[in-house]
């Protein structure tokens, strides 16, 4: 065995994960990292917001990342930037490629996906029109942007309300473009409500809610942007357009957790989060393989990604050092009515210490709400909401106690009478 | 009485500010909220993040903040300024990059680490 623990990604999910791991007393760490650098997305995330749970203060992504690579520079944990990991086998021997070793393949003990996600992009989501320049993921333009230091575009329409988009928007602004619209499919905004208001609002930026973009014409670059009123089914209501001349169309239209890598190992893998299916501890359907951060479901904040990660590397360094979670008894948790998934998707209670966190999302925009846990039929946790949106991950924690020894769990939103 | 989203930090709390009474918040579930539903009513104010030009590393850009919020509405002037600023490598984050921002008294400073590397 070369290493103890192999971290696949060493963004924010990576970074925590390792950390944790040398922590928990593992010493034969590796980190592989696709980019020149350690940290991720947070690199190029250089808006402020991040960390008021991990750190009780409020960072840039980069002042994020860079707390995680200090604390990791005082351990031995070892990083190889630069390198594309290019398989892993169910009995963890890595093989990647970079410009030093060339290519190599070593051997883990364990190993822990965090992989992150990437964007959709236009042809995930069909968009008409002509296929001009000027069309951009709203992550690639904010690459461009803040770390390249190229403006992509001068008059922009922005599809999708995720918090991306919605960043652009605002540091488009800053830098001199005109943003003459955000525009969303659905009847509420993908992105959390603060961005809305400080992104958006903020600058006098319009939000299309219920329009989609209808047609794109240019012949080099994108010269104008259609957009259409949609009807409770999503379909354009003929007569609704309105056209906008902009140079630059930024799509904001979901992530979606990047995992080549896991499905060439036959990780199992959830439908609804399109990550893999873990237990309580973050451990995969392959013993001694786990996954935490965006691989496994988009977050909406660093700070629970840095949380779900730290458990990922505990658990990665429990199984080094004590041997396998016991699989009896298991319980499975699905979703109940209004939740589209939970992470995580199964629970072995010897896994759990004190408490398990469930993470799950809404499928669509409640006002007073309780979110109740079954098991069966038997109602054995209540939890009380003021508001629940599509947009932002909600969670419940569930004491060790109150777990069933089997069975399934059941998690869902209902409406309270005002 | 006015109604804002809070915007301190992710929970995006619902404020409600009644002028009449000291501009009073209610609906906010920490101190902060309180703080920002008045000020935002008052002197609404915010942290600046950018880039600037950057010498001297194998990166070109090095990201920014204001120290503290600047008033709301000399975010564009204030961006513009920093079109102006060059720095150079080695940079420290908390390096300050610009002091006195268009005299309000705040420092901008540098976000990131940057050892001195060729492009």
């Amino acid at each position: 065995m070369d290493y103890e623990l192999i971290v696949i990604g060493g963004g924010p999910a990576g970074l925590a994960a390792a950390y944790a791991a040398w922590e928990k007393g593992l010493r034969r760490i590796l980190i592989l990292e696709r980019d020149r650098e350690l940290g991720g997305i947070l690199n190029q995330c250089i808006h402020n917001g991040f960390g008021l749970h991990r750190f009780k203060e409020e960072l840039t992504g980069p002042e994020y990342a860079g707390r995680y690579i200090e604390m990791l520079k005082a351990t031995g944990v070892e990083a190889k930037t630069d390198t594309m990991v290019l398989q892993i086998t169910q009995d963890k021997c890595v093989s990647f490629l970079n410009p030093i070793d060339g290519y190599r393949t070593v051997r883990a003990g364990a190993v822990i996906l965090a992989m992150g996600c990437r964007e959709r992009t236009r042809g995930a989501i069909s968009i008409p029109g002509a296929r001009c320049s000027g069309i951009f993921t709203a992550g690639t333009a904010q690459r461009f942007l803040n770390i390249e230091g190229y403006l992509v575009g001068k008059r922009v329409v922005i599809l999708g309300s995720g918090d991306i988009g919605l960043i652009m928007a605002r540091r488009m602004t800053l830098e001199g473009a005109k943003v003459l619209a955000c525009v969303e499919l659905m009847p509420y905004s993908g992105g959390l409500n603060r961005n809305i208001v400080q992104c958006l609002r903020d600058y006098d930026i319009p939000l299309y809610l219920s329009h989609t973009v209808t047609d794109i014409v240019g012949k080099q670059r994108l010269e104008r942007v259609t957009i259409s009123a949609v009807d409770a089914d999503r379909r354009p209501i003929p007569g609704t357009e309105q056209s906008f001349d902009c140079d630059t169309l930024l799509l904001s239209v979901g992530l979606v957790p990047e995992n080549e890598l896991s499905r060439q190992m036959d990780v199992e893998m959830d439908r609804r989060t399109n990550g893999p299916v873990v237990y309580e501890n973050m451990e995969t359907g392959v013993e001694g393989v786990f996954a935490c951060g965006n691989v496994v479901h988009v977050h909406d904040l660093v700070d629970f990604v840095s949380e779900e990660s730290s458990r990922a590397g505990e658990a990665a360094a429990r199984y080094i050092l004590e041997g396998e979670t016991a699989k009896e008894p298991l319980l499975t948790v699905e979703n109940g009515s209004a939740v589209s998934y939970t992470v995580p998707q199964r629970i072995r209670p010897a896994g759990v210490d004190r408490n398990v966190k469930l993470f799950f999302r809404v499928n669509r925009v409640f006002g007073k709400a309780v979110i109740l846990v079954r098991s069966g039929e038997t109602q054995i946790a209540c939890f009380k909401r003021e508001h629940m949106a599509p947009g932002e991950m909600e969670s419940v924690i569930l004491p060790k106690t109150m777990l069933p020894q089997g069975g399934v769990l059941t998690v869902s939103a209902e409406e309270v009478e005002a | 009485m006015k109604e804002l989203i809070c915007i301190v930090c992710p929970r995006g709390c619902h404020l409600r500010v009644d002028e009449e009474e000291d501009y009073r918040v209610t609906g906010n579930s920490c101190p902060r909220g309180a703080e920002y539903g008045k000020n935002e009513l008052l002197h609404p104010v915010r942290v600046l993040t950018s880039t600037v030009r950057l010498e001297g590393s194998a990166f070109r850009r090095c990201p920014v903040k204001t120290r503290q919020p600047i008033a709301k509405e000399l975010m564009l002037r204030a961006a513009k300024t920093l079109d102006a600023v060059t720095v150079t490598a080695p940079v420290r984050c908390g390096d300050v990059v610009l002091s006195d921002l268009l005299g309000t008294g705040v420092d901008v400073v540098a976000t990131k680490d940057f050892p001195k590397t060729e492009r």
